[in-house]
């Protein structure tokens, strides 16, 4: 299969790739996707109290342009609002790293970590860490 | 290392490169300065000299395997000689009985006419491999009927590289009058196969598996006991009428010298690829949660199939585009589908899909695989460091139990 530059810029050199406190009350944590399908999306936010993200990091089982859709994701997010994240779509993300249609999945799994990510954060917003702690 | 040229081909179960030698022999049956002859025109030299190339290349193939020449069907290769056998015998005998056995992680061009006669009105049982990959002969004997006709059973798998027992297959299939095939793609020139010695009476052949050309392979029809077919291609009433269509000389006399040099060099050649063979698996060994598919014992010398837990295949093969190797079988690599052969064996679907198929051959060299160590090792630790299943994994969570939102 070919894939474009941008995938492959972003496979080779992934942006952001780590993990943050999932305990942490400002982090959220949204992960998708299950194993037996090929693809697991960990994307994780830092969110500072005007409600901005000051930081995103992922982590991504599957091909490489589920790994090319979360970098690209991080590098997106971070500055956003939740709200200016949240209405991120998947066919932006498809459309910028040019995926074929049998890749589509992976730009709708990205999406649907960024949102579970933010409602993450907006669940545990305030609790203790504790509280916080099945969500992850 | 930098005598090494990249990529690495390391995908000889798919495809093999002609040998040089037979390349040679061939460009002599093509143009008018060599010989073009139609090997069916019986009223000049041309066609004689064209026939006689045709029945020593005959006679070539047949010793390797241990077969009469007259035993030798020529076809367009593995996947019309499976054809021929299972459609043929299934048709022909179809009077006695209508029901199929063959083994789940068959090729598709035994899996596919198994269908096809399906929806013939044929019964077809698939059966289930051990984990190994090995069938269980006690559950090939239960599944054998009174109006059971045809067993297809391949002798080396294509993906794992799995060896059956042919022997004792074919006591269970002779005892009962049951047609026995046997898809050797895989096998033949690679380990001893004597056919005249085994209770086998069809045999599939291809010669690009074997530094042969691609599109010619042959198809083993015994005469003693003498097993009928029907055919499937109509025409001229070549080859016995079994195979009608006019001779592709050139591919072979081809076929033909690529079975005689294995026959001369496969000992050698098999003892070397297994060392080299070796050599790969205890690199890759050493990792963490790397699983072998297949039996290691009952292995054909080139085939390593390894399982690489907690990274994906697909950016995996991606990592290792300096080397050529395949994600399953070559055939069905372009879909996104775990390879079924693993499911068979009952391997998760997360670890068939991150398994890589390694097929080694005869210009492969010690340096080119101690180079693909070095570069899997560091493209399974750059997608584990990306990998959100072996963080959890080194957290010490059990991935079984977590509620995934499948997609
Ligand atoms: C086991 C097996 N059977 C059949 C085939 C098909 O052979 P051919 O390409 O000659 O049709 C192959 C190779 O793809 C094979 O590995």
């Amino acid at each position: 299969m070919a894939y474009s530059d941008k995938v492959l810029d972003h496979y080779e050199n992934p942006r952001n790739v780590g993990a943050m406190d999932k305990n942490d009350t400002a982090v959220g944590t949204g992960m998708v996707g299950a194993p037996a399908c090929g693809d697991v999306m960990k994307l994780q936010i830092k969110v500072n109290d005007a409600g901005v993200i000051e930081d995103a990091k992922f982590k991504t089982y599957g091909c490489g342009s589920a790994i090319a859709s979360s970098s690209l994701l991080t590098e997106w997010v971070k500055g956003k609002t939740l709200e200016e994240a949240g209405a991120i779509k998947n066919t932006q993300i498809a459309e910028e790293l040019a995926l074929p249609p049998v890749k589509i999945h992976c730009s709708v799994l990205a999406e649907d970590a960024i949102k579970a990510a933010i409602d993450d954060f907006r669940k545990k917003g305030g609790k203790t860490p504790d509280a916080a702690q099945e969500s992850a | 290392m930098s005598t090494i040229q990249l990529p690495i081909y390391l995908d000889y179960s798919a495809t093999t490169p002609v040998d040089e030698r037979v390349a040679e022999k061939m460009a002599g049956f093509m143009t008018r300065s060599g010989c073009f002859g139609n090997p069916a025109s019986r009223s000049h030299s041309f066609g004689w000299t064209a026939e006689k190339a045709v029945e020593t290349a005959r006679e070539q193939v047949a010793s390797l395997v241990g077969a009469d020449p007259r035993e030798i069907i020529w076809t367009s290769g593995a996947t019309e000689a499976d054809n021929l056998a299972i459609k043929g015998a299934a048709h022909f005998y179809q009077k006695k009985g209508r029901h199929i056995v063959t083994l789940k992680t068959e090729h598709k061009a035994v899996l596919d006419p198994c269908r096809q006669l399906e929806r013939e009105g044929f019964e077809v049982t698939y059966l289930d491999p051990e984990p190994s990959g090995l069938l269980d002969l006690n559950k090939l004997e239960a599944a054998l009927r009174e109006d059971t006709i045809l067993v297809s059973i391949m002798h080396v798998n294509n993906e794992i590289g799995v060896i059956q027992d042919l022997e004792a297959i074919g006591n269970l299939t002779r005892a009962r009058g049951i047609v026995f095939h046997v898809d050797a793609a895989q096998s033949a020139g690679k380990i001893p196969l004597n056919l005249s010695a085994l209770p086998v009476d069809l045999a599939s052949f291809s010669a690009h598996k074997i530094y042969g050309p691609k599109g010619v392979g042959a198809l083993y029809v015994s005469r003693k006991p003498r097993v009928r077919l029907e055919a499937q291609m109509h025409g001229g009433g070549h080859e016995r009428g079994l195979r009608s269509g006019t001779l592709a000389t050139h591919q072979i006399v081809g076929m033909g010298e690529a079975f005689r040099i294995a026959g001369e060099e496969m000992d050698a050649e098999a003892a070397r690829v297994l060392e080299l063979r070796d050599r790969l698996w205890n690199g890759l060994d050493a990792m963490e949660e790397v699983y072998l598919n297949g039996d290691l014992e009952h292995r054909v010398a080139g085939n390593l199939n390894v399982s690489f837990n907690f990274v994906e295949g697909e950016s995996l093969i991606m990592a290792l585009k300096d080397i050529a190797v395949s994600s399953g079988s070559a055939c069905t690599s372009s879909s996104l589908e775990p390879s079924y052969v693993l499911r068979a064996l009952g391997r998760d679907d997360e670890l068939a899909h991150s398994s890589i198929r390694f097929s080694i051959g005869r210009y492969t060299t010690a340096e080119e695989i101690d180079y693909t160590v070095e570069l899997v090792k560091a493209a399974v630790n750059k997608l584990r460091e990306l990998s959100p299943l072996w963080e959890m994994y080194q957290e010490g969570i059990d991935l079984k139990s977590v509620e995934w939102v499948a997609h």
